[in-house]
């Protein structure tokens, strides 16, 4: 079998530059967009709808910021008593509540005997429609 | 000054990020292949448990103590690894990354800063922003800082930083076997000269050290006495060889099943050339039967590639050769891997003068074509979990593959196992 060898190893292409180069601006990356601390940074998935009326729905996506200070009134990620979950922080008058957004559960106060920590902060919740 | 900074037990730490409820009760982290312990939380070393020691040595404990046991989950770890550096470099213009759970930080120029409140805030961000404890030690050289780092960890408070100042009182309590490099023979050779602590080393002297011991050890008495001889390695030097390598479930005895472990291994190692951005010009396979059972047997097989490549087709058509060569019916093979050797840059391929035409394509376009179905294979792959695509020969039922019952969800790298909650 005869065998070709290529004389250029790039493919040039003729013909005429497009007139949008100079306007290229880059694409819009949502990874970027959301996500300050990349290295704090987790996905986590919703099980349960004791957030339902802060649009937090069964299988949606949270993405939890570990860097964030768990500041009263935000949407947190907590552990107690060894157990995940997912509500809202309160603190009023030297007491620590989480509190749920639906009306069906109880909100719960954090006690001196329970095992509590905080996981992360919730900042953006992806949900399919 | 500079600083090493440790992760604790990386792996049960980081099995314990996504399972709080570790938290306190004694858990094991167990080698490839569900062998033998390689990481305990402070409980299960307070229950006796050592490194190394094989699983089934430890039924009763695990039962009496309920020890949680776990198969070691390297593509978490990694992972976090990676988390735990990047946190880590907003600390300090350079940062060697010494190993998966270890960094140096180059404190040089913080002159007149408090290097142990600093320890206490690369310690308290690390942990809250990953989730991962770690002790941080603080010394003049390399060597120092690590046995800082050990006292930090003794000390419970996490940071240690050795000023020269302190450095003997504190070298005066550490035995020899302690020091980073000195192993247990140097250990006993050293003590019949009447060099028992680390100051005793630390005060030799040096002409004796390097006729008796050669330069290494000189070396290792000045960093004892604060003067750097171990430079930090900012620039990891590029990759000289890559192996995959693994020991079996059961043991293979079939000359299918063997080439199909090896072609999975080589398969793998073609991803990981590819993700390098290199190729491979020469590719040993071996194979091996278990030490401990039988006749030892071990083979390797060289095969040289015609041309560099790390497209998976070539590569498993050369390694199946070498596959042939090893084989030896009776043998129940325990462990085998392949070792990826000749390491170029992807970019300057020598095509070869044989090199084969497909019909009307010319050897090059051969080529590109074929690369574009592997970067195909591997964001399929990349998207689906390793192994949705793979080669018909690497077999469908792996009765070899690895053992790992035990292994928590790839939380952080896999869309199917994200923590819930």
């Amino acid at each position: 079998m005869v065998c070709e060898l290529p004389l250029y190893l790039v493919h040039i292409s003729a013909g005429f530059p497009s007139p949008a180069e100079d306007y290229i601006e880059g694409s819009l990356d949502l990874n970027r967009h959301l996500i300050k601390h990349p290295a704090a940074s987790f996905f986590v998935r919703v099980t349960g709808d004791s957030m339902i009326q802060a649009g937090i729905h069964s299988g949606d996506l949270l993405l939890v910021d570990r860097a964030l200070e768990a500041r009263s009134g935000r949407v947190v990620i907590a552990v107690v008593n060894g157990e995940l979950t997912v509500k809202r922080l309160y603190q009023r008058q030297g007491r620590l509540f989480l509190v749920p957004e639906n009306p069906d559960y109880e909100p719960l106060e954090i006690t001196e005997a329970m095992d509590f920590q905080v996981w992360g902060v919730v900042t953006t919740v992806i949900h399919a429609v | 000054m500079l600083a090493l900074v440790d992760c604790n037990n990386f792996y049960v730490s980081c099995e314990r990020v996504f399972n709080p409820a570790l938290e306190g009760k004694p858990v094991v982290v167990l080698s490839n292949n569900d062998g033998c312990v390689v990481a305990r939380s402070p409980e299960a070393k307070a229950l006796g448990i050592k490194m190394g020691t094989p699983i089934f040595q430890l039924r009763d404990a695990i039962a009496q103590h309920r020890i949680q046991v776990y198969s070691s989950n390297y593509t978490l770890y990694g992972d976090m690894s990676q988390r735990v550096m990047e946190v880590l470099s907003g600390f300090t213009p350079s940062i060697e990354v010494y190993s998966i759970d270890e960094a140096f930080l180059d404190f040089s120029g913080f002159a007149g800063r408090d290097l142990t409140a600093y320890g206490q805030t690369i310690r308290q961000t690390v942990r809250q922003w990953t989730g991962i404890p770690v002790s941080v030690g603080v010394g003049a050289t390399k060597t120092l800082a690590k046995l800082a780092n050990r006292q930090a960890k003794r000390s419970g408070s996490g940071v240690c930083v050795l000023e020269p100042e302190r450095v003997e009182t504190v070298l005066e309590a550490i035995a020899l076997e302690d020091i980073w490099g000195i192993g247990r023979r140097y250990a006993v050779s050293l003590q019949s000269y009447g060099i028992n602590t680390a100051l005793d080393l630390q005060q030799a002297d040096l002409d004796w050290v390097k006729q008796r011991y050669g330069i290494v050890m000189v070396r290792l008495v000045y960093e004892l006495r604060g003067v750097s001889c171990l430079p930090l390695e900012l620039v990891t030097p590029p990759k000289k060889s890559l192996m995959v390598s693994r020991s079996f479930g059961q043991t293979v005895t079939t000359l299918a099943d063997l080439k199909g472990a090896i072609a999975t291994f080589v398969s793998r190692a073609a991803e990981k050339l590819r993700r390098h951005q290199l190729n491979a010009s020469v590719m040993t396979v071996f194979a091996s039967s278990s030490r401990f059972q039988g006749e030892y047997y071990s083979r390797g097989a060289t095969v040289s590639l015609l041309v560099a490549t790390n497209q998976t087709p070539e590569l498993l058509a050369g390694a199946m050769e070498g596959v042939e060569r090893l084989y030896q019916p009776g043998v129940a093979f325990k462990r085998a891997g392949v070792l990826m050797q000749g390491l170029t840059p992807e970019q300057a391929v020598q095509m070869a003068l044989w090199d084969s035409c497909v019909g009307e394509a010319s050897p090059l376009e051969n080529r590109l074509r074929q690369q574009a179905l592997m970067q195909t294979v591997d964001r399929i792959n990349q998207q689906f979990g390793a192994g949705t695509l793979r080669f018909g020969i690497q077999g469908f039922c792996q009765p070899w593959a690895l053992q790992s019952e035990r292994r928590s969800p790839r939380y952080t790298t896999c869309w199917k196992s994200l923590l819930e909650v």
